[in-house]
């Protein structure tokens, strides 16, 4: 107990003692949040990729696929988590250095990161990082290019499917899309603190 | 008379100016509303029961802040409390001296600005870095932010690249993705340098003790991954009682403030860092700031109390749009800063009695807020108070009303002003007895009187 908290606290029921009764917690159905859309969803993968797409995001279904897109911007020194490395390295030539540590000395050596997501929210494209799932936060977000790694079966339909069973994580992160900001006369800019490229890798067991 | 002091400054607003702050506000209103209608069946009903939700957990802070105290310090954060900014200040600073820190990285918050931390440790020789791009380049120009969301609304991309070329970040160069390169490269050394890593919380949830913060730019989840220490600045209003009620509110600010479906960076922070995890915050404080949030919640405007600082009232009010956000001399502009403002000020509300006048009552505020706050309303409870603690400034720009009050309640006096109307037919406008009424008359064409005639509609339906 300090002098400042019950301080505040007691301000706090002053203030609301003249109350004749209080505001009561309002019900409200998940449904009401849920957005319109033409058709119901069937296959969340789909639904996350063309969502995903739609806030600049880039969604991939093969190893192969994320590695001809690194070849192509010349994207070629990169992190990978040390327990998803053993299912990739076969795809990765070997032209590309690909560590397993990420030296935060030396952070702007490495144009991307390949970290496990814990999942995905298909309505809005969004990414779920948790501190349990991802091996480095700095690996998951300093590099320029940012590969989170999804399972089928771990993607939630909606924003309140996620919610509902948020894991028990110091630091559960959504991320929809690249890092961007639109503070310079209203233009939209990609890359700002975190990837400029965000890509989902589909990669079932 | 004298003006209202926000016309005042609005009268040396530079051209450019008051044209971006109207065009940019006006399209981040319409896509919001487009995105809104859109995507819900019944929008309105969802800002219905948002604003029910946080009605609930202001009038229930006495229960709900110990509960939160008590989740956060289970999830393994030290919770501090601070009454006035000088307090929260302080509370920061024993933080840094105890781990021997020198450096700081700042995530946008609010609050911050509102208690001048900054400025606070950089006398105690503590650096405290902006890094949300708008918010460091206010930061190196000595500024103010003019939008809550928007910082650097006021300025073109013209006086940044000259911001930038003074402070060593490079020549000249006002293409703003190379803007945004050249803080990217600046900024990321300094996380990694940091000691403590500060943000604010836009949500924080009761059952969890789950602190909620939203960014675009990925700088909130870069001050929470190289520095190791995490200090969170948290007004009292910031709770909600389940998780699940994150679900309608992260719906509703993401689009509210920026038109987006969600934020980017969505985090959900529940204590320090894991322990497996090499990155991240070993020690995690909160800081309970009230600094005149219980003077608002015991005053009969204790809605304001719900605010989610989405910005869509600034976007959507014809007077921000024209004076900007500076015209406003607080932290909070616009209509909730018109609002808020004066009652956070505590014994200097009159000098911002003035505030609540700066509206035209157009109601569009309220139509527009997600947790549906009658600003309106609280505007005029807000002049009326005004006017009864005898503040100065809440009659700047306004007429005296005494001679009319005479009038109207003087029966003879108000058939003789009836009948004298009738003279402003014929009456040319300079000789009108009134500058105001002068200026006021030179800018329309006046209908002809017609004073008297409900008076005589009255007398005959009463006959008959």
């Amino acid at each position: 107990m300090n002098s400042a908290r019950d301080q505040i606290l007691a301000r706090v029921r002053s203030a609301l003692a003249p109350l004749p009764q209080r505001a009561p917690l309002p019900e409200w159905e998940q449904t009401l949040v849920r957005h319109r859309s033409p058709q119901p969803a069937t296959d969340l993968w789909a639904t996350f990729a063309g969502q995903l797409t739609a806030v600049n995001g880039t969604p991939l279904d093969s190893a192969a696929g994320l590695v001809a897109l690194l070849e192509q911007h010349g994207w070629r020194r990169g992190y990978c988590d040390p327990a998803l490395w053993p299912r990739l390295q076969a795809a990765f030539p070997v032209n590309f250095t690909v560590e397993t540590i990420f030296d935060r000395a030396r952070v702007d050596d490495f144009d991307f990161g390949i970290t496990a997501a814990s999942g995905a929210i298909a309505e809005t494209g969004t990414l779920i990082l948790t501190d349990a799932g991802t091996s480095s936060r700095l690996a998951a977000l300093a590099p320029w290019v940012h590969v989170a790694v999804l399972g089928r079966s771990q993607i939630h339909a909606d924003i309140s499917a996620a919610l509902a069973v948020l894991p028990a994580d110091p630091n559960v992160i959504w991320v929809t899309g690249p890092s961007k900001t639109a503070d310079v006369e209203g233009i939209l800019i990609e890359g700002v603190h975190g990837p400029g490229r965000q890509l989902a890798l589909l990669l079932d067991e | 008379m004298p003006r209202q002091p926000l016309d005042a400054f609005s009268a040396g607003l530079p051209a450019d100016t008051r044209a971006a702050v109207y065009q940019s506000t006006k399209a981040t209103h319409e896509k919001r509303t487009r995105l809104l209608y859109d995507q819900f069946a019944d929008p309105d009903e969802l800002r219905r029961i948002a604003g029910g939700i946080k009605q609930h957990v202001i009038e229930n802070l006495d229960r709900m802040l110990p509960a939160a105290e008590a989740r956060l310090q289970a999830n393994g954060a030290q919770v501090h409390w601070a009454a006035t900014a000088d307090d929260a200040c302080t509370a920061v600073l024993r933080i840094m001296q105890a781990r021997g820190a020198t450096k700081m990285v700042k995530a946008k918050t609010m609050v911050s600005e509102e208690i001048g931390l900054a400025a606070f440790l950089a006398r105690h020789g503590i650096e405290a870095l902006e890094t949300d791009l708008g918010e460091f380049i206010v930061q190196i120009d000595g500024d103010h932010p003019s939008h809550i969301v928007r910082p650097i609304i006021h300025k073109n991309r013209r006086e940044i690249a000259r911001s930038f070329e003074r402070h060593g970040l490079g020549p000249y160069n006002d293409d703003p993705t190379i803007i945004t390169r050249r803080a990217r490269q600046f900024l990321r050394h300094k996380y990694l340098q940091a000691d403590v890593g500060l943000t604010g919380a836009n949500f924080l949830s009761v059952e969890s003790g789950r602190l909620v913060v939203v960014t675009n730019e990925g700088n909130s989840r870069f001050c929470l991954a190289a520095p190791r220490c995490h200090i969170a600045l948290v007004g009292l209003e910031k709770l909600v009682p389940r998780d699940r009620d994150l679900g309608l509110l992260l719906n509703l600010l993401a689009r509210s403030a920026t038109a987006q479906q969600l934020t980017v960076y969505t985090e959900f922070i529940a204590g320090p860092k894991a322990a497996a995890q090499p990155d991240g915050p070993e020690e995690m404080h909160v800081i309970f700031v009230d600094n005149g949030r219980t003077a608002a919640l015991a005053s009969d405007c204790r809605e304001i109390l719900r605010c989610i600082r989405c910005g869509a009232c600034l976007n959507v009010c014809p007077v921000y749009r024209q004076v900007s956000g500076h015209a406003y001399r607080s932290v909070y502009p616009g209509p909730l800063g018109a609002v808020l403002t004066p009652l956070l000020a505590g014994d200097k509300f009159p000098e911002f009695a003035d505030l609540p006048k700066a509206s035209s009552l157009c109601g569009a505020c309220h139509e527009v807020c997600p947790v549906d706050i009658p600003i309106p309303d609280l505007l005029l409870r807000l002049r009326a108070k005004g006017k009864a603690a005898g503040a100065l400034l809440a009659a700047a720009g306004t007429p005296s009303m005494g001679a009319w009050a005479l009038l109207a309640s003087q029966p003879l006096a108000w058939k003789a002003a009836l009948l004298g109307g009738k003279a402003l037919d014929f009456l040319p406008t300079k000789l009108l007895p009134l500058p105001a009424l002068q200026a006021w008359a030179q800018k329309r064409t006046l209908p002809g009187w017609r004073g008297g005639e409900f008076r005589r509609w009255l007398k005959r339906r009463n006959k008959a």
